[in-house]
């Protein structure tokens, strides 16, 4: 059979897939916390931005992530205080900036990852992309995926890690076009 | 996994101008998938609430919203033919006037107090999904001179993996802005009747509302068990 084709996400979906976060009166599936304070493993932020063609922020893509926890699993449901799938918009922070509370994830057949799945008004289907991190340059280094990139593109699928000591964050930028267009995969 | 249909899936279509600067120019990158790619999100009827398959309900104060009542429905089945029962099916619209609840929607038309537009329903044992709803407007868009969106329903769908993911747009048939509309015609033309709903009597209620079917094929797993055949 064929398969249905994609259409756009297009502008308004919020008050449908992230009610809360926007702030409608409806409650929501999944949000952007993928791990609570009891989550085991190790706790990080993802932020970013999506950047399109002109280097313009994107206030109205949405972004989701699908992710192992700590010693590598896929937890369907919120249990113990971890969930391996979370959505975000980036229409409600003023720099239009998505932002993920989870755990770094393991990964015994290479070096660890996030799935990440786009959608913004303007792309007809949805785009795949990987978020690896840069301090796991060793498992990076090492990873079958990874070495297949073009060097001067593997930069586009490393979160990197900020400067401070509180709490892990990455900054990971999704470009859709340009120099640094974030490598896109068929998934 | 069954490869993405990409035939019917272009990315590039500059008649749809916000495409020209958000679509990546680059090629995608083949992956081979692993347990990272194989498992995905599942949900229970405790994220469904009581009227959330009742969009003519669910977003009432005080009297059913205005508009031409419907109901659609209709299997969801990988590309394989198999049904996929117990995934998770959200829907958004504008109201009866082609106006959205979003605070983003700026086109001059009315809001209907009564109407959300928001639903979701999990499809049942045998792939089947059913939503009560009212009819959509079509509404105005900044894409071109007096560019007009045929009336739609959008839809996102997880199906078993995050692969099968998928969100589209439901249209009603024998709409007069299909050849005008480039989110429409973006879609290669062998494949846009997989856009459209079918009108069906047998859903239509008597009395109640008129019945639309809408069957959502996802990706499925492999069905050739040797790649090298
Ligand atoms: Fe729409």
């Amino acid at each position: 059979m064929t398969q249905t084709p994609s259409q756009t996400i297009g502008p308004y979906f919020a008050y449908g897939l992230t009610p809360q976060q926007y702030g409608y009166d409806h409650n929501e599936i999944c949000n952007s916390r993928l791990a609570d304070a009891s989550a085991e493993g190790e706790h990080i932020i993802i932020k970013g931005i999506v950047l399109d063609g002109k280097n313009q922020p994107v206030n109205d893509a949405m972004i989701e992530l699908w992710q192992a926890n700590s010693k590598g699993e896929f937890i369907q449901t919120k249990k113990d205080g971890f969930v391996s799938f979370g959505r975000c918009g980036t229409g409600t922070n003023h720099d239009n900036q998505f932002e993920f509370h989870t755990i770094k994830p393991s990964n015994s057949e290479g070096a660890p990852y996030i799935n990440v799945i786009v959608f913004m008004r303007g792309i007809l289907s949805h785009m795949y992309t990987r978020i690896y991190f840069s301090d796991e340059e060793q498992a990076n280094n090492a990873d079958s995926f990874l070495q297949q990139i073009e060097t001067n593109r593997r930069h586009t699928l490393i979160a990197n890690k900020l400067p401070g000591d509180d709490l892990n964050v990455y900054e990971f930028n999704i470009n859709m076009q340009g120099q640094n267009e974030t490598v896109f995969l068929d998934c | 996994m069954n490869k993405r249909d990409w035939k019917i899936n272009p990315l590039f279509y500059p008649d749809y101008k916000s495409t020209v600067l958000r679509t990546p120019k680059q090629p995608l990158i083949p992956v081979k998938h692993s347990l990272n790619e194989l498992t995905g999100p599942a949900y229970g009827t405790s994220v469904i609430g009581e009227f959330d398959h009742d969009l003519t309900k669910n977003g009432i104060k005080n009297s059913p919203p205005l508009g031409e009542k419907i109901v659609v429905a209709g299997k969801v089945l990988d590309d394989n033919g198999k049904a996929i029962p117990n995934t998770l099916v959200e829907i958004w619209q504008a109201n009866a006037a082609g106006k959205y609840i979003h605070k983003a929607d700026s086109h001059d038309a009315p809001l209907d107090p009564n109407f959300f537009g928001g639903g979701r329903v999990l499809t049942d044992k045998e792939g089947n999904y059913k939503f009560y709803t009212i009819k959509p407007g079509a509404y105005p868009w900044g894409n071109h001179e007096n560019a007009w969106r045929p009336a739609h329903i959008h839809f996102s769908l997880f199906g078993d993996n995050i692969c099968s993911r998928l969100v589209t747009q439901m249209y009603f048939p024998n709409d007069p802005l299909f050849k005008y509309d480039p989110i429409y015609q973006s879609v290669p033309e062998h494949a846009r009747h997989l856009l459209v709903s079918d009108f069906s009597l047998d859903l239509t209620e008597s009395g109640i509302c008129l019945g639309y079917e809408f069957n959502i094929v996802l990706r499925g797993k492999n069905s050739t068990p040797f790649e090298n055949q």
